[in-house]
């Protein structure tokens, strides 16, 4: 792999894991953000890999599967899995509207790329360079998370950030040990699972999965 | 050299106009054929939106008797500015007449004049329905606006220039910059905004002629005859021209770098194979979509919008 194949692969893997995020405030139907989070997963997938081929590191390939494995097909599957039992909740019913969450996740990506210009001073490289990407989608799922009152889109803001944390690990660090990838991993697969045990509990109490309804005591 | 020069320069040019004059009427037929196939209907046939406009034109003059001098100035200025963006743009070749005024703001600001006046002249008439038309052109034009500005900065951060010829030419010089994410994001959202601009599905429908729904064609309402045609005449080429553009920044190999014969024989094949293809295309995915509510283009357009800035970005960050 040449130099500058490396780089603009890196550039677009890095690039369409922010797409993703922006997307999922874009999108209404939780369906379609659960598919946008796998395509998410896959990019992150792909960067580690693309990262591992050019330093020649197998245990970074490993964690790639990992990853593919793990955010692109076992965490949307059981989101989707609970969607499925709550008709509900197919349907986003973000605070804020969605033109104006999209100006503000403009916004969050130029905060991101202002304040990570020290980072990627220190390390001008092909993958130091695209650290803002990473920082701009942890934004952008914080603000996913701030601005969404069902339960499945709370765990998808997690998710985004939990996706951002990754992408910077990747590329401040060409991979972080296995183990802590591993660990990493498992706590988001480990946080579906919660989810969705809640989740089920909410609706046999509830009946919905609207957080809101929670801030009331009940008899 | 010089003479034989400005002759081939001004001789591409002529070609680039004539081929989107006919070529957008072609194209409107080719849209609506091949939707009507995947419909499942025979359709008219291709040449037909060229018989219309012949028929408009024979038909006798009739406009409003309260229309002032922009009701019938509109559809001229709107076929004008068309055509000089057309004389201007790389479509053909990468050299045509006036290529260091072709800036792509430039050429974007000629269409929008157009539009704008065909919005006035849809007020101008003083009926209900042209003025409500002309209120919704002018809404989706003023939300695809700041996509449009800063997808035209996102085009031209990677190559530092925003002349198009320009930037065709560095395209072809360096083919990476074309799947480098700055233009990849740019692309998308220029597709989004010339969806807009165009009146295409899923913000208007082309073929409707329902009162709640449209929009281009409740601001054109009051035009008939001759007036009708030079606007049918100036909408085929803006939609061919805008599909123009898009194509040769996509994919811009086939325009020629020179202006010989050859060259420009080379430049309009692969300029008609592209927009048949992606007329083809987008007629094809105009099937299976519906039309967005009104409310929900600003959804739409915030999506071009950040998917613009995001090429921007990009552009500033991945050299």
């Amino acid at each position: 792999m040449t130099s500058s194949t490396y780089a603009s692969l890196l550039g677009l893997g890095a690039a369409v894991v922010l797409l993703c995020a922006v997307m999922t405030l874009w999108r209404r139907s939780v369906g379609a953000i659960v598919k946008v989070l796998a395509v998410q997963g896959v990019a992150l997938a792909g960067v580690a890999l693309s990262i591992g081929i050019d330093h020649h590191d197998a245990t970074l390939a490993v964690v790639a599967v990992l990853v593919l494995a793990a955010k692109g097909v076992v965490v949307p599957t059981l989101i989707t899995r609970v969607v499925r039992h709550d008709p509900a909740s197919r349907e986003t019913q973000p605070l804020v509207n969605v033109p104006a969450s999209l100006v503000a996740a403009g916004a969050l990506i130029f905060l991101a790329f202002a304040a990570s210009r020290s980072v990627t001073a220190l390390a001008p490289t092909a993958t130091g360079r695209l650290i803002p990407y990473g920082v701009a989608a942890m934004l952008v799922g914080f603000f996913a998370l701030a601005t969404r009152r069902k339960a499945v889109s709370q765990i998808v803001g997690i998710l985004l950030v939990d996706n951002g944390i990754a992408l910077v690990a990747f590329l401040a660090t060409a991979g972080v040990p296995l183990i802590v990838e591993l660990g990493a991993s498992l706590d988001v697969l480990l946080a579906v699972v919660v989810l969705q045990v809640l989740a089920t509990q909410m609706r046999l109490r509830l009946g919905s999965l609207d957080l809101d309804q929670l801030s009331e005591l009940r008899d | 050299m010089s003479a034989a020069h400005a002759a081939g320069v001004v001789g591409a040019s002529a070609v680039q106009v004539i081929a989107v004059a006919a070529g957008g009427l072609v194209l409107l037929g080719f849209m609506r054929k091949v939707r009507a196939r995947l419909e499942g209907r025979v359709g008219a046939p291709i040449l037909q939106s060229l018989r219309d406009v012949r028929k408009l034109f024979r038909k006798e003059r009739i406009r409003p008797d309260v229309a002032t001098w922009i009701f019938p100035a509109a559809p001229v200025v709107l076929v004008a500015t068309v055509a000089v963006a057309a004389v201007m743009t790389p479509l053909i070749t990468t050299q045509p007449a006036m290529s260091g005024g072709s800036d792509l703001f430039v050429v974007v600001y000629l269409l929008l004049a157009g539009s704008t006046l065909l919005a006035l002249a849809g007020m101008d008439a003083g009926t209900a329905f042209g003025g409500m038309g002309s209120s919704r052109a002018v809404m989706i034009g003023a939300l695809a606006e700041p996509a449009l500005l800063v997808t035209i900065l996102a085009l031209s951060v990677t190559t530092h220039s925003s002349n198009f010829p320009a930037i065709v030419r560095a395209t072809l010089a360096n083919p990476g910059l074309i799947a480098s994410p700055a233009r990849l994001f740019a692309v998308a959202a220029l597709l989004i905004v010339i969806v807009a601009e165009s009146g295409r599905l899923p913000v208007d429908n082309p073929s409707t002629h329902l009162e709640l729904t449209m929009i281009h064609e409740a601001m054109i309402l009051e035009y008939a005859g001759p007036d009708l045609a030079m606007v049918t005449l100036g909408e085929a080429m803006r939609l061919a021209l805008l599909l123009g553009i898009f194509v040769n920044l996509v994919l811009p190999w086939g325009v020629a770098t020179s202006t010989t014969a050859l060259g420009l024989v080379v430049g309009l094949g692969a300029l008609v194979a592209k927009i048949a293809v992606l007329g083809g295309a987008l007629a094809f995915f105009e099937v299976f979509m519906a039309k967005l509510r009104l409310f929900r283009l600003p959804e739409l357009m915030a999506g071009a919008f950040v998917m613009a800035l995001l090429g921007v970005v990009s552009g500033l960050v991945v050299k």
